[in-house]
């Protein structure tokens, strides 16, 4: 006890010193890691891949790197796969987040309520979300297979198709193999997050309106919903921009095709990057995906303002 | 033990003064209880003096020994907290001891402390428990406890009785006070209960907005409160006060009522706590109302009387006043009983 | 609550339809992927659309496992997966700690950094990289992915940490740090022991996103012997198109490290994950 103090004393400015440090520097001691893993390997490469959009860089022409200001962003204006990639990009992100939610709202609803094994039930309805994306990729891949997949034979059963044939090889179909297994491994996702909001509704405004003479559809309506209205904004944006950028199940069910039907603006990034190995234009496409989304959650969160009273 | 300084302290947040010309003198084994309503900043002063939280200017001395840059483990100083604290993965002795287990002290003098600090608690018959099955009680010995094992140079206590029901609030009340009887150690106490501060201090400290009101024994700040918020913040009931107008021969009162004072000239407010006004007779006292409300405590009687002009005044008489709620009667207020207030509620020079 | 007043007999049918929809949409995927790993070659043709074949067989996990280089492709993944997990829950921790409990000068900008790198693809990224790693020859490294595994990761980790950290009362590090702790004892000997199911989660979460990582593993890796998992799996794919057993024995495989992980995290989800989400 007594020599502590006199080591306290000892020296004033070296204790003014040592608390200076522990309370300006302590913090940064402890997210020093996070942020020095996060700039070197994730912000210096973003700079630097920004940096690729303005240049000329293939690894076919090694020695023809140079700086050609807009001329990639020119070539992606006036190329047909890119729009093309757009429209793919809003047909996948539509169609997966339009299945995800609704369902993923169902599930929310029905766990929520009590029924017998609800533990064992919910650990295996999430299941999905556990299953790496490349092996839900290949699972639903070989369900669409006539050879071992029952899907088409069902399909042609039930008169969707003509004849069990393999819709991933068809480019007006094509589209829904991936948006399928995207559905059944986002589920579980959207259920997670609006039970959880869910279940923070305080029971007593269920009551209360209950006894206000309030139905069940209207607890529903004037309760529920617009108090699962910020999270749904939330989970919405964050998805919508992550299911854009998403292109581990394109590439492994289709690689794009056929006939670039399946081709998103990120599948396009990767092929034009590791197919054709230039990262000049690969890196103006994942610009201009880029700014899109940014555009995309500027709109949604001023419309979150707007609109989202809670 | 240990006497503690505080020079002229002050506490800001960015541009924003939290605390500030906080000067006390804390003699050795002293109880000094800080008291003031919720953000008044008392919580901030006790951490500062534990060391919690860095001090923004001014000097804070333990036995002559400026501390502002010391960290709070070589402080030697034990705290209480509101939560207890209670480290919910160790069992009751581990948490008691833990102290000196980060000193390294040998286990079995460890246990030989704890035991004997177990035992004065009550808790000898606990200690392989874990926080969580103790009762609320028990916890709050388990967090003394924990800082009596440490023998500390002073024991702070942040608000610990205000989770607690009320009986066991007052058992553990007199727990503390027998404590600080026992080992005569400084502590500082923290608490918005006034009952608590009036019966544990040697002296009170209260804070408002930031700045010391007063510091005095408990019966000081009864009796001789420096201005209008002290007043009104130590009593229960609250102080009553009404607005008066003063001239060379006493004070106007707000119904017309004069009372012959002198001395009295730049008073604007006069207090008058409730157990110090008498009930009398209607016409007979010196102002006349209507009982509103009459509550029945059984040993006392609380009437909230509406007394025109004057307002509200609440009275409390000793025993069970035969008044009835709408009963009119007269109320007597003695002139040594009144306090007198100046427009910056200042409390003025006692009325002879 | 519902289960007392949906006693209506139709309203009942219909919750136990949607239960069961949701059950054998979640779960047949899973069982027919099962169901033909264990199918016979011979079998594959007559009964590949069978709900159960006629025999079953565990030839398909034997010739994956002893035949084939999958053992070296799962230790890699393994390796590759705790690797990640150790070193980002170990950032993490320490960032999302600094976020419960510091109010520090920058943080505002921290955060925003933070939530960058959850906007942008991480496709963008990918040429930069590989040129990057390619310069300091850390090509075909596990290192490599490790490395970027961890950078991709940290962020979410990060605030799934300091939700943990911040359901854990401060008073405790105070009360600790006026025991005659320093802080980063406090934090080792209190806080962490009450972090565990948390640091559990994290380390779960992200074992099983390094686990299904793919573009990144497919650029980095190209030699056999450092493939991890899904490269390898892909390449199995790509070049034995027809072995359908076989590539679901695999599939198999690769599905029991993220199940035994999903099993331990999965309480937590509904719990702890979602509430710091809700919160956020």
């Amino acid at each position: 006890m007594t020599t502590t103090h006199a080591k306290a004393t000892s020296g004033e400015t070296r204790a003014w010193r040592s608390a200076y440090w522990r309370w300006l520097v302590e913090p940064y001691f402890y997210i020093g890691p996070a942020v020095l893993t996060i700039v070197l390997v994730m912000l210096v490469p973003l700079t630097i891949g920004i940096s690729y959009s303005f240049q000329s860089i293939s690894l076919l022409k090694p020695f023809a790197t140079s700086w050609v200001g807009f001329e990639n962003y020119a070539a992606l204006w006036s190329d047909a796969k890119f729009w093309r990639a757009l429209g793919n990009t809003l047909r996948w992100t539509l169609g997966s987040l339009v299945f995800q939610f609704s369902l993923g709202l169902g599930l929310a609803l029905l766990l929520n309520t009590t029924f017998p094994m609800k533990r064992l039930y919910q650990a295996l309805v999430f299941l999905p979300w556990a299953v790496p994306t490349f092996l839900s990729a290949l699972t639903w891949a070989w369900l669409f297979n006539p050879v071992i997949g029952p899907l088409p034979h069902w399909m042609a059963a039930l008169g969707l198709l003509s004849e069990p044939y393999n819709i991933l090889g068809d480019p007006a179909l094509a589209m829904w193999g991936p948006i399928a297994a995207n559905v059944w491994f986002g589920v579980p996702f959207f259920a997670i997050t609006l039970l959880a909001a869910l279940q923070s509704i305080p029971a007593e405004l269920y009551e209360a309106a209950e006894i206000d003479g309030a139905s069940a559809w209207q607890r529903f309506t004037k309760i529920t919903l617009p108090f699962l209205a910020p999270m749904i904004a939330i989970t919405v944006m964050l998805r919508t921009i992550w299911i854009a950028n998403f292109a581990d199940l394109i590439f492994v069910m289709t690689g794009g095709g056929p006939a670039a039907s399946t081709e998103i603006l990120s599948t396009y990034v990767f092929n034009t990057a590791f197919r054709k190995l230039d990262f000049g234009y690969a890196s103006a496409i994942a610009v201009a995906l880029l700014l899109l989304l940014l555009a995309y959650a500027v709109v949604l969160l001023w419309a979150r303002r707007r609109f989202v009273k809670l | 033990m240990a006497r503690l300084e505080l020079k002229n302290i002050a506490k800001r947040y960015g541009a924003v003064e939290v605390l500030s010309e906080v000067d006390l003198d804390i003699a050795d084994g002293e109880f000094l209880v800080l008291v003031g309503p919720s953000g008044c900043g008392k919580s901030t002063l006790l951490r500062m003096i534990a060391g919690l939280e860095p001090i923004s200017a001014g000097d804070f001395l333990i036995d002559g020994v400026r501390m502002n840059d010391v960290p709070p483990r070589n402080r030697d100083i034990a705290m209480v907290f509101q939560s207890y604290a209670l480290y919910p993965h160790m069992d009751v002795a581990r948490n008691m001891g833990f102290s000196m287990e980060i000193r390294g002290e040998v286990r079995a003098a460890r246990a030989e402390k704890v035991a004997a600090a177990a035992k004065t608690l009550g808790l000898a018959a606990l200690t392989e428990r874990l926080p969580r099955a103790l009762s609320g009680g028990q916890r709050q010995r388990v967090a003394m406890g924990r800082a009596i094992v440490r023998d500390p140079r002073a024991f702070l206590f942040d608000e610990p009785l205000s989770n607690l029901d009320a009986a066991l609030r007052v058992e553990m009340r007199l727990e503390i006070a027998r404590l600080h009887q026992r080992l005569g150690a400084t502590m500082i106490y923290v608490t918005h209960d006034q009952v608590e501060a009036m019966t544990l201090a040697d002296r009170i400290v209260v804070l408002n907005g930031g700045k010391v009101q007063q510091v005095g024994t408990p019966l000081d700040l009864y009796e001789r409160p420096a201005n209008r918020f002290v007043a009104q913040f130590i009593g229960s009931p609250t102080m009553n006060v009404v607005p008066v107008d003063a001239d060379a021969d006493g004070l106007v009162l707000g119904g017309g009522a004069r009372l012959a004072l002198t001395g009295a000239g730049a008073a604007t407010t006069l207090g008058v706590r409730p157990e110090h006004i008498e009930v009398a007779a209607p016409g007979e006292g010196l102002i006349d109302g209507t009982a509103d409300v009459v509550e029945r405590l059984g040993s006392d009687t609380n009437l909230y009387v509406n007394a025109g002009d004057l307002g509200m005044l609440t009275v409390r008489r000793a025993g069970n006043l035969p008044v009835r709620p709408g009963e009119r009667i007269g109320l007597h207020l003695r002139p040594e009983n009144l306090h007198l207030f100046d427009e910056a509620g200042l409390a003025l020079a006692r009325p002879a | 609550m519902a289960a007392i007043r949906q006693t209506h007999p139709l309203l009942r049918a219909a919750k136990g339809a949607a239960l069961f929809f949701y059950l054998a949409f979640a779960l047949f995927p899973l069982y027919w992927l099962l169901k033909i790993s264990v199918t016979p070659d011979r079998l594959i043709y007559s009964e590949g659309t069978a709900l159960w074949p006629k025999t079953t067989t565990l030839d398909n996990f034997r010739s994956i496992l002893f035949q084939s280089d999958f053992l070296s492709y799962f230790a890699n993944s393994v390796t590759v997966s705790l690797g990640t997990a150790a070193a980002t829950t170990l950032i993490a921790a320490g960032a999302g700690y600094a976020f419960s409990r510091f109010d520090f000068r920058g943080k505002r900008i921290v955060i925003a950094l933070m939530l960058v790198t959850q906007m942008f693809p991480l496709l963008m990224i990918i040429a930069p990289i590989y040129k990057i790693v390619a310069a300091v020859g850390l090509l075909n490294s596990l290192t490599s992915l490790i490395i970027t595994y961890t950078a991709f990761n940290v962020p979410f980790a990060t605030f799934l940490m300091q939700s943990f950290f911040d359901g854990i009362p401060k008073d405790l590090e105070e009360a600790a740090m006026m025991d005659g702790c320093t802080r980063f004892q406090a934090l080792r000997k209190v806080i962490l022991p009450l972090t565990l199911p948390g640091l559990g989660a994290t380390l779960g979460f992200v074992f099983t996103a390094a686990w299904s990582e793919l573009l990144f593993a497919l650029m980095l890796i190209s030699k056999n012997d450092a493939m991890t998992f899904p490269v390898g799996l892909l390449t199995f794919v790509s070049k034995f198109s027809v072995d359908w057993g076989q590539m679901m024995a695999a599939g198999v495989l690769a599905l029991i490290p993220s199940c035994l992980f999903f099993i331990f995290i999965q309480r937590y989800l509904v719990q702890g994950l979602t509430s710091g989400a809700v919160k956020g």
